[in-house]
Parts: C-alpha cells; sequence; structure tokens
C-alpha cells in the first residue's frame, strides 16, 4: 500500500491541516481525512488559498 | 529600487539594522490618548473646539501631514524580518490602544449623560468618540488576524463599542477569500458612489458573517444560535458595554453610544470603500478566482497616516499575505498607489464627483486602457464603459508606442 501523507500545508501561509488532529473549530474532528473536507474551504490561516491548493507534507518521523 | 544603496549594503545587514519606525509606532495608541485628553481638555475648560479636535485630525491635520512629510517605501531587510516580527514590542503598541479606547467611550458616555451639552456639542462628542471607535477597528483588524488568544481577544473587545463583532468573522473569511470580485460586499466598484456603498457593504457583511458562522456550527452539528457562534459572542460583549453604561449612566447616554457606534463603523466602510474600489480579480479556467496579487488592493505609502494606522496602507502585502504583523508589512513597487493616504481620501470619497475625477482615470491606466477588467457598478456598467472609451483608447495607444519597461 503507498504512504499516504496525513498533514497537508498551506502553500501561502505554512498552515497546517493535521489529519490526527483535525481542526475541531472548523468542525473537524479529530481523525477527519483531508478528502472528508469541503474542496470550498478556504486556508482558516489567511483565506488566499483553498484546500485545494494545499500541499502534502512528509512528516520528518 | 529608487534607492541604489539599498543594493550595495552587504547581505548580513539585517543583523544590526534598526527599525527607524520603532518609537513612531506609538503614534497609533496617540489616537485613543488624544481622545481622552481632548475630553479633558472640555470638562476642564468648556471648550467646544476640543469635541470637534479629532474631527479636524482625521480630515484636515493627517492629510497636511502626509502632503508635508510624503512618502516613505523603504522595507526593512529580508533578513531582519524574523526579528522584526517576533519582538513582542510592537504587540504591545497594539495592546495598548484598547484600554484607552474603552477609556474614551466610558468618559464620553458619562459626558453626555452628566454634563448640560448643546445638541451640537453632544454631537461633536459622539463623533469624536466614534472616529476613535472607527479607528480601533484598525486596531482590532491588526489583532484579528494573529493566532494568539490574547490578541485575538483583545480584537473582539476593541470592536465592542461599534457593535461591530461582526468584522472579526466576516473580514478574515469572508473579505480575505472573495476580495476584488462581484462576490465581496467590502470591495467597492467603479461608477459607485461612497454613499451607494454603505448598505451594501453594512448589510453584506453582516449577511455574510452570519451565514460563514452558521456553516461553520453546522459542521460541529450546532446551531446558528448556539452559545459558540462567535457573532453573537462579540455581540454579547457590546449589549454588556451598552447596558451596563446605560444602567449606570441613564437613557441620556443612548444618542451619544448610538451616534458614535455608527460614525465609527462607518469610518471604517469608508476606508473598505478605497482599498479595492475598481479592482478585479479574474476566473481561470477551472472557475475559481486567480489568486489575490498586489494589484487587486490600493496602496499608500504616505508615512504619516501609516504610522497612524499600523501599516494598513500597505495593503497589498497584507492581502498576500494576511498574517504578517504591520511592523513587517513592504512596499511592492507594481501596486497600485493612492494619489494621497488613506486619511485624505476617506475625506475625499464623502464627495462623490471629486473621488470620481480623481480615482476613474487612474483605474483605467492601472488596467492600461482594458475596460474589461474593470469591476464595474453593475446598474451603470454601459454607461460607464461608453464614457471612459475615448480614454481607454488613448491609454492603450500611449501603451502601445512605449515599450512596458518605460512606463513610469
Amino acid at each position: 500500500m503507498k504512504e499516504t501523507p496525513v498533514k497537508y500545508q498551506c502553500p501561502n501561509c505554512e498552515h497546517v491541516y493535521d489529519e490526527a488532529q483535525g481542526d475541531p473549530h472548523e468542525g473537524f474532528a479529530p481523525g477527519t481525512r483531508w478528502e472528508q473536507i469541503p474542496d470550498s474551504w478556504a486556508c482558516p490561516g489567511c483565506a488566499v488559498r483553498d484546500k485545494v491548493d494545499f500541499e502534502p507534507l512528509k512528516d520528518p518521523a | 529600487m529608487s534607492n541604489p544603496s539599498s543594493l550595495v549594503q552587504p547581505p548580513s545587514s539585517g543583523a544590526h539594522w534598526a527599525d527607524p519606525k520603532r518609537y513612531l509606532w506609538l503614534l497609533g495608541p496617540a489616537i485613543p490618548l488624544i481622545g481622552v485628553l481632548m475630553l479633558a481638555v472640555y470638562t476642564q475648560t468648556g471648550a467646544a473646539w476640543s469635541l470637534w479636535f479629532s474631527v479636524a485630525l482625521v480630515h484636515l491635520i493627517l492629510p497636511v501631514l502626509d502632503y508635508i512629510f510624503g512618502e516613505d517605501a523603504d522595507n526593512p531587510p529580508d533578513d531582519a524580518l524574523a526579528r522584526l516580527d517576533a519582538d513582542r514590542y510592537y504587540s504591545w503598541v497594539l495592546y495598548a490602544f484598547v484600554p484607552l479606547q474603552i477609556g474614551v467611550t466610558i468618559y464620553g458616555a458619562w459626558m453626555a449623560a452628566t454634563l448640560d451639552l448643546s445638541w451640537l456639542e453632544m454631537v461633536g462628542l459622539a463623533i469624536s468618540v466614534g472616529i476613535v471607535n472607527g479607528i480601533a477597528i484598525n486596531t482590532a483588524h491588526e489583532l484579528g488576524h494573529k493566532k494568539d488568544k490574547l490578541d485575538r481577544w483583545l480584537a473582539r473587545i476593541s470592536l465592542a463599542p461599534t457593535f461591530y463583532g461582526h468584522f472579526y468573522v466576516e473580514h478574515n473569511r469572508g473579505h480575505h477569500k472573495n476580495v476584488a470580485t462581484p462576490e465581496d460586499p467590502a470591495s467597492s466598484r467603479f461608477g459607485e458612489s461612497f454613499w451607494a456603498f454603505w448598505p451594501r457593504t453594512v448589510m453584506g457583511s453582516l449577511r455574510s458573517s452570519w451565514h460563514l458562522e452558521a456553516e461553520r456550527l453546522q459542521r460541529v452539528n450546532k446551531g446558528v444560535w448556539s452559545r459558540d457562534n462567535e457573532n453573537l459572542q462579540s455581540w454579547g460583549m457590546s449589549v454588556v458595554l451598552f447596558g451596563g453604561l446605560l444602567a449606570v449612566l441613564g437613557w441620556k447616554a443612548l444618542p451619544f453610544l448610538l451616534i458614535q457606534a455608527v460614525y465609527g463603523f462607518s469610518l471604517l466602510e469608508v476606508v473598505n470603500y478605497l482599498e479595492h474600489y475598481g479592482l478585479l480579480r479574474r476566473k481561470n479556467p477551472d472557475g475559481r478566482y486567480e489568486r489575490c496579487q498586489p494589484e487587486h488592493s490600493w496602496n499608500s505609502n504616505h508615512t504619516v497616516t501609516n504610522l497612524f494606522l499600523y501599516h494598513l496602507q500597505r495593503h497589498s502585502d497584507h492581502h498576500a499575505n494576511p498574517t504578517r504583523r504591520y511592523q513587517t508589512l513592504r512596499h511592492f513597487d507594481d501596486s497600485p498607489q493612492l494619489p494621497s493616504g488613506y486619511a485624505g481620501m476617506i475625506t475625499l470619497a464623502y464627495i462623490t464627483p471629486l473621488w470620481y475625477a480623481l480615482m476613474n482615470k487612474r483605474v483605467v491606466r492601472h488596467y492600461q486602457g482594458d475596460l474589461s477588467r474593470i469591476s464595474f457598478n453593475p446598474a451603470r456598467r454601459e454607461a460607464l464603459m461608453a464614457q471612459y472609451a475615448d480614454y481607454a483608447a488613448s491609454v492603450r495607444a500611449e501603451a502601445a508606442k512605449a515599450p512596458a519597461t518605460a512606463r513610469a
């Protein structure tokens, strides 16, 4: 099975979405998969970029 | 690039660079301090001019000082940015504004309720305090973009006197997402007067903030009337502030509170009016709007207003990088520039024919005579395109003659 990244980063403000943590304030419980987040969701850090602009972040661990 | 010496600086210049504006940023919290002092002058001497000083400061003194001191396009060296960003001093300059602002609001309400003021003095008092609380929305704006919890709470407290707590939601998640598109109520259109823009932005921003919170709360399986609704929480602060003042001071304070709130948020809205006038993001083939670029905000490097407004006028960098702190905002050479600072421009924005005379051709030049790129007031689109067709043609002809690099 291919390794799937669990963190995604906004290319503008470096805000990170971590599937393990989710984003409870935005309504995404811990464990919410990236695929479950609507495409129209804007970066909560800057709102300059949207979900589809986020880039997978390789875990350094 | 106008200063050649910046090209020959060694790469390590940032390590020893000292911010020349460091202490001048104290002019920000000086605004509510001046507000308090002027109210004190009135209580001590009864001099009516002191109730109008803030009006003169914004509409007369600041524009004149901008004219005298001119522009400053200097940017901190790149390798000084991290240190500048991490320096807590700059946060304290912001925090200082909020208690002073709440102080001036309470002081003003007390004066309105207990002194025997003529109706003209009453209006002057309310407008003076409204100016402080309107400029406070700029402080709240800077604080509300930060991730720090204290910053974000202070932002919302700072919005309480103008009943504009929903700005905290709508600005970050609505305006920044939709800026310079027809979807944004807070981006003004070519051929739209401030007086037509005002109801559209006031009602549209309120509606948008309500929908944004409803949508977010739905994802957490909560209704829009939940205690977690950040709009309701922020308006709750206003209810507590207004209710507390009315309970202690009586109904005589109510006209004062209402006038200062409306004047205050209208000051924010007139600044909104000039920040993106006529500017439009294009749609990409995939149907999404192009990313917000420096060309989508009006800027000003006028030093004095920038110091009073925490670099708000370096608006292109703010929209490209909304989490960047005020002390590190940069000037971009390719960003559209206003002929004066925001203080002078808001005064002109109230006088529609003057505004059109000063700005419309500037927008046409910004788009190099391509009228299809302008965000028009839809009701007047055809008429305006006809009106500016000749001017646009002359701009295009001029641009064709001169190579792009020769443009000033």
